[in-house]
């Protein structure tokens, strides 16, 4: 067969161009963004905590102690319960005793007691992982044992963590810690072994006022997503562009 | 508090107002360790530049020196990273599944090419005189000499062309990596900076600038190190010589100190200048925008940590070193006491920024201390305590006093680079 190289070279062009089209209809995914764009998209948890509700009992912290394995007497907890109370004189008495487990039974703040006279406003603010859109301890994680699910929820690799305590520093909310037995970061993750067997989460279920709920903000018929969609919510330290998902009702500016 | 309760961070955590329950200061004393090493690593490197790639004659014999001192610090610079993981068993970790939104999990990468450059470039400086040991150590009786030989033998890799062209090659070979070897150098460095200065949730840390005050620090420090272990042992050579009556006349190396040392002390002045500018800009632009954080850092820069920062660090450390460097008639002694003031101050510099960084609650409502245990009862507060940090320290001499056994930096029989 007898082939001139103009003809030659067209061929080949041709071919070329044809080998190239079915590669460039081809979008290489991560398998997060895969799994994002077929399924994972149906859910993303979000956690709302009303404050009005809050007593200060310490039940949730309780739960989720002995739920997730955190050693019940160390002074370290994947959630906690924060009291504040704002004195006429315009300062602000905060604390978390135990991190607020055993609840607030005295008028004591750090061994200062405080006269109920003096008293201008007093509440409970719980506090918890906020399971941030843009997580900074996921960014920082050096291996990558610390990620983020398609449902929102970031989750520690107890097998792969090296305990460098990047992801500690990196956390604006002060929500993580080493475990104590474990010997790797750790933090809350709304109970993830839970919500994923449809249960509720330790500090939700534990809840006698319902001041925690959980609900999927993909779903516009969950309860929890209508109260943040149609009512005035808060969220804690927004100015770190970390899109956190926990919201509040109630929150005031004094909390930290 | 039983053995199974204890939570890293607690036993040197002395909380005072409200701080949240999860906060502890998480990253102590090896942390301080870890930017002070890389540093003298990269300082120690770029004075040895100096030499190799512009020419300073006059430093050559710290070139030299340095050259080999970084190569024995190197090492050291990794060690307060494992001291500090609460993992070491997964150290490698970051090099098999490397997660690269993380400054940290560069660092195998940066350090290793590092790591690669100072070897091959020692290699190419000293190539001719691993040469000349094999020769000369051929008929030399006794199982010693046969083993230093063995040990040469492999150190050239096979490489026995001391011809003029190959020496000409060697030494052009040794410049290039040097030049590459400065920018790799500062971003060793500059990249632990980048470590603490990215971290948006500190206050004290968050800077764009905190690289380059870590690059100018680092070299202050490294050219600190470089000269004063340089005049102890030539001091302690001329000092043994002086007392054998030996070979080499005192006097001889005395004469060649003082030039190097003054030299090396205008870099050293040059980069100090640089370093504190930058520092008192940070300081006070911090001071000008005010932040919503500027009130806790103000009552810990200029209230818990006065002492620390203005006194220990700017003062003792930078501006009485600066005038004792500065004023005329400097002696031996005088250089000597400026070059311990400058070490100190930059290690203090490190201390204020990792300890200083985790003095104040991300609450900005309470306050943290750290008292770093001096007494070790456990592994951790032995690694995490002022043992480990001692431990760190010793660890580059020992290993420079190894290294030079084979590797002599020092006087007359330095390589020929």
């Amino acid at each position: 067969m007898s082939c001139s190289r103009r003809e030659f070279l067209k061929n080949t062009m041709a071919g070329a161009v044809a080998a190239a089209m079915p590669a460039c209809s081809v979008i290489l995914l991560a398998p997060g963004e895969a799994k994002a764009m077929t399924d994972g998209s149906k859910l993303r948890w979000a956690f709302l905590v009303d404050t009005e509700k809050c007593v200060g009992c310490g039940l949730c912290v309780d739960a989720c102690k002995t739920e997730n394995e955190i050693p019940y007497d160390a002074p370290v907890s994947r959630t906690w319960v924060e009291r504040y109370v704002i004195t006429k004189d315009g300062e602000t008495h905060i604390d978390s005793p135990k991190a607020g487990r055993d609840g607030f039974t005295t008028g004591e703040i750090r061994g200062e007691e405080i006269d109920p006279e003096d008293i201008d406003k007093a509440f409970f603010v719980p506090k918890l992982c906020n399971q941030c859109d843009n997580p900074p301890c996921v960014q920082v994680c050096p291996v990558g044992a610390t990620y983020q699910t398609d449902d929102g929820v970031v989750l520690v690799d107890r097998k792969w963590c090296i305990g460098c305590g990047y992801c500690v520093m990196a956390c604006p909310y002060g929500v993580r810690f080493f475990h104590p037995i474990h010997k790797t970061a750790e933090k809350c993750n709304f109970c993830y072994h839970r919500i994923t067997d449809g249960k509720q989460a330790a500090c939700v279920q534990a809840c006698p006022f319902e001041a925690r709920k959980m609900g999927n903000l993909r779903d516009p018929e969950d309860p929890v997503t209508k109260v943040i969609s149609n009512e005035r919510v808060q969220v804690l330290k927004d100015e770190y562009g970390t899109k956190p998902h926990v919201f509040y009702l109630g929150l005031d500016e004094k909390v930290r | 508090m039983s053995a199974d309760l204890v939570v890293h961070g607690a036993e040197w955590t002395v909380k005072e107002l409200f701080v949240y329950p999860n906060e502890f200061i998480y990253w102590s004393i090896q942390i301080v360790m870890y930017p002070y090493m890389t540093g003298l690593v990269a300082g120690a490197f770029v004075l040895s530049s100096l030499y190799h790639v512009f020419g300073q004659k006059d430093l050559k014999e710290i070139a030299q020196f340095s050259l080999v001192f970084s190569l024995a610090l190197l090492p050291v610079a990794a060690v307060p990273l494992l001291l500090h993981l609460q993992q070491p068993l997964r150290a490698m970790e970051p090099l098999l599944t490397p997660h690269f939104t993380s400054a940290i999990a560069a660092f195998g990468i940066v350090f290793s090419t590092y790591a690669l450059i100072v070897l091959s470039e020692i290699w190419f400086v000293y190539r001719g005189y691993f040469v000349a040991q094999v020769h000369a150590l051929r008929d030399q009786p006794g199982i010693g000499n046969s083993l230093r030989r063995s040990v040469y033998r492999g150190l050239t890799l096979g490489a026995y062309d001391v011809s003029d062209e190959a020496l000409a090659t060697d030494h052009k070979a040794a410049k290039i990596l040097a030049a590459v070897g400065i920018p790799v150098a500062c971003f060793l460095h500059g990249y632990a900076g980048f470590i603490f200065g990215s971290v948006k949730a500190n206050a004290l840390w968050m800077s764009p600038l905190m690289p380059v005050i870590f690059i100018m620090s680092a070299v202050v420090s490294g050219i600190a190190l470089c000269m004063l272990t340089y005049i102890v042992i030539m001091e302690w050579q001329a000092f043994r010589n002086r007392r054998r009556g030996g070979a080499m006349q005192a006097s001889e190396i005395r004469g060649a100190e003082a030039d190097v040392v003054s030299k090396s002390a205008r870099y050293l002045l040059g980069f100090l200048v640089a370093a504190i500018s930058l520092e008192i800009l940070d300081l006070i632009f911090r001071g000008y925008t005010a932040m919503k954080s500027w009130d806790i850092l103000r009552s810990v820069m200029y209230g818990k940590d006065f002492m620390n920062i203005f006194v220990l660090q700017y003062t003792l450390g930078n501006l009485v070193p600066f005038i004792l460097l500065i004023l005329p008639g400097r002696t031996i002694k005088r250089t000597v006491l400026a070059l311990l003031l400058v070490l100190f101050g930059v290690f203090m510099m490190r201390w204020n920024v990792v300890i200083g960084g985790q003095a104040f609650s991300l609450s900005f409502s309470g306050y943290m201390h750290y008292h770093i245990p001096i007494i070790p009862h456990s592994v951790e507060t032995f690694k995490e305590g002022v043992f480990g940090a001692l431990f760190v320290i010793t660890l580059p001499f020992i290993l420079f006093w190894g290294i030079n056994k084979f590797v002599p930096s020092l006087g007359r029989d330095a390589g020929t680079g």
